[in-house]
């Protein structure tokens, strides 16, 4: 029975994992100092009649009939939706040029927008994206290049420590437990099975090697990549599992082969058991955060930021992250309801200072996004490549 | 004219289907590990370079997966045949007709079931509170965990009715009276096996073995679920097929030049044409 209960949860939680794609890095001076050549696409100035449909790819649970139907009503659009488990799957099918619009993490979207795969958001159109919408999840690296947004925010995460409170007995104050070759939970450690969990090496030896001079885990030199790596390595003796699939993870955990690791607040909540317990360690951490961006190529550009703004409400944002499990980017939500104020008192949707000590996903790319000019940093394919040498 | 319209029509679907879609995507994905992917939009873009090989050859990771996808392959094939050949015997000669029946169902029922369905079975039963570690833990023993022991069981009980059966077939069909020729000659019955029954069955075992070998060599979702830390060809091809096609379909030419080597030594001991 208790399988049975476990499956569902790891049903929903696959939705999860697909969200799981995700984002991009954060803070405001980065941001500043970036600049990447785009391909020139125009904005739309002003809106026109809506299309008859749009087409959407999103991660699961990001557009469900209990919000779209009521757009369709209010606006003639239908809405189609195509859910995509990774963020290079979203990448892959936004060139097709099937889709008007993608719910896109931070590592997907940076790709995008240097791809010419999405068109720059004209923000006087999207008239829900207010003052509501969280300091922390605007203007990032992640969706606004040049000074020129590209995406709407949805809402985010981060990767937290979630631990078996029946084995590991005092609260993890740092990600050592999970790192170091002395762990006492060695060969009970869980670990993210993507590239992009190179970053989570780089943010533990940002705060334990100083000496390597890393400022922004997705922002690493050869040397850099190289001593994370070295340290992945030193994790792969004492993991018991890689995860990349939400329910492999829970399963991972509810069965008692792993007692601590890498992990998602609505993964510890689809355990649906108590001893199972979060935190986010003083290194801080990875995480995801997504935006919607409307595809350059789109027919139906009207739809598109019909559903934007749509879904940018303190309601509908607010359905979205509450069916998702995350902090949803429009913080009128938390004022709604007390279950909603609940919501985002559990994900700290409004904490901005949680999520200052947050990474969220960011493509890598040649150009150190952290402003260095004197190197020259690793890019996606060189971590891809350098991830593949962990585990063998 | 008449009986070579008949012959083209007959053979006008399977050429479709063996030119159209296996030639032809096979072709495609040779042609695509000679593409180059931009680093940063990672797009592809047709070209010819031959840096996906470099690359593959450079980095030891590549060349380690493959060999040890190349163990656990064979390790499932010889584990296979151990369990098949005795069973077959078994059923065969020995068992009565309704026993007979019973385990021939037995054997082949696992294939009705969904295969993620069947992995999945298998990481409950090797958790670490899971069904093994519950059932032998009072004898003191412990279960492998996830690891590439596990991989190995999995995909062992994923393939073996595709060794079973025709090891099975085969014994089946050899005549009683060699069984009581050896007999009467004074071979024992492991000599027997050895020297009657091996020799004649062995078309059947090698049948039989390039489905659980190239079965194993491709997969991936195994090593995911049950492997713990396990990586195998096909976890790295998955790892890269979005992110950087030319690389993936690169490496997926050392399982096909795998299955080949073994398809030609196999053909070099005479085996396929008595299959």
């Amino acid at each position: 029975m208790r399988f049975k209960i476990m499956t569902g949860a790891a049903f929903i939680a696959v939705a999860a994992l697909a969200l799981s794609g995700c984002s991009a890095d954060t803070d405001s001076t980065a941001t500043g100092g970036l600049s990447i050549d785009v391909p020139d696409i125009p904005m739309l100035e002003e809106l026109g009649e809506m299309e008859s449909e749009v087409n959407i790819i999103a991660w699961s649970g990001f557009v469900e009939p209990a919000w779209s139907d009521a757009f369709t009503e209010e606006t003639g659009c239908t809405v189609n939706r195509r859910v995509a488990g990774t963020s290079d799957e979203m990448v892959q099918l936004m060139r097709t040029g099937d889709y008007d619009l993608v719910s896109a993490s931070g590592d997907a979207s940076l790709r995008l927008i240097a791809g010419g795969d999405v068109q720059p958001i004209n923000l006087d159109l999207v008239p829900n994206f207010g003052d509501d919408i969280v300091e922390g999840m605007k203007g990032q690296i992640y969706d606004t290049i040049n000074g020129q947004s590209y995406g709407v925010p949805i809402g985010r995460g981060a990767n937290i420590l979630q631990y078996n409170s029946d084995v590991v007995t005092e609260e993890p104050t740092s990600w050592d437990v999970a790192w170091e070759a002395d762990s006492p939970y060695a060969g009970e450690i869980i670990a993210y099975d993507a590239p992009i969990y190179i970053a989570d090496a780089a943010v533990y030896l940002m705060a334990h090697e100083p000496d390597l001079g890393i400022t922004n885990p997705y922002a690493l030199d050869q040397d850099q990549l190289d001593a994370a790596i070295d340290l992945l390595k030193q994790q792969n003796k004492i993991v018991s599992e890689y995860w990349a699939d939400p329910a492999a993870q829970i399963t991972s955990f509810a069965g008692g082969t792993t007692s601590l690791g890498t992990s998602w607040e609505i993964l510890r909540k689809l355990t649906d058991d108590d001893k199972f317990k979060s935190v986010l360690p003083e290194e801080g951490s990875t995480g995801w955060s997504d935006a919607w961006m409307i595809a350059a190529e789109s027919e139906s550009p009207n739809c598109a930021y019909a559903w934007v703004d749509y879904t940018s409400s303190a309601e509908v944002n607010g359905a979205i992250a509450t069916n998702f499990g995350m902090a949803p980017a429009n913080a009128a939500f938390c004022d709604t309801s007390d279950e909603a104020a609940a919501h985002c008192e559990y994900f700290n949707a409004t904490d901005e200072e949680y999520f200052s000590n947050v990474w969220f996903w960011t493509t890598p790319i040649e150009q150190c996004i952290d402003g260095r000019t004197d190197v020259t940093c690793t890019n996606f394919q060189q971590w891809t490549d350098a991830w593949l040498t962990v585990k063998s | 004219m008449n009986r070579r319209a008949q012959l083209s029509a007959l053979l006008a679907l399977p050429m479709l289907w063996l030119i159209g879609i296996y030639i032809f995507s096979l072709v495609m994905l040779l042609v695509t590990a000679f593409w180059v992917t931009d680093p940063f939009t990672s797009k592809v873009k047709p070209g010819f370079t031959l840096r996906n090989f470099e690359q593959i050859i450079a980095n030891p990771a590549y060349a380690t997966t493959s060999l040890r996808t190349l163990g656990i392959a064979l390790a499932v094939t010889a584990l296979s045949i151990l369990i098949s050949v005795p069973l077959g015997i078994f059923m065969a000669k020995v068992a009565s007709p309704k026993l007979r029946a019973i385990l021939a169902v037995a054997i082949t029922l696992p294939l009705w079931a969904g295969y993620l369905v069947k992995i999945l079975a298998m990481r409950i039963t090797f958790t670490e509170d899971g069904f093994f570690n519950s059932m032998l833990g009072p004898l003191g023993i412990s279960g492998p965990g996830f690891s590439i022991v596990t991989v190995v069981l999995t995909l062992t009980y994923l393939w073996l009715p595709y060794m079973a059966v025709p090891v099975y077939t085969a014994i089946r069909q050899l005549p009683p009276n060699l069984f009581d020729a050896s007999s009467d000659l004074g071979a024992g019955a492991g000599f027997t096996i050895r020297t009657v029954v091996l020799p004649l069955i062995k078309p059947a075992i090698i049948a039989g073995s390039i489905f659980t070998f190239s079965l194993s060599l491709g997969d991936y979702i195994a090593a995911k679920f049950v492997g713990g830390s396990t990586q195998m060809i096909g976890s790295i091809i998955a790892s890269n097929i979005n992110l950087n096609p030319p690389i993936a379909a690169a490496y997926s030419l050392v399982p096909i030049a795998f299955v080949v080597i073994y398809l030609v030594s196999v053909q070099r001991t005479g085996a396929l044409e008595r299959m």
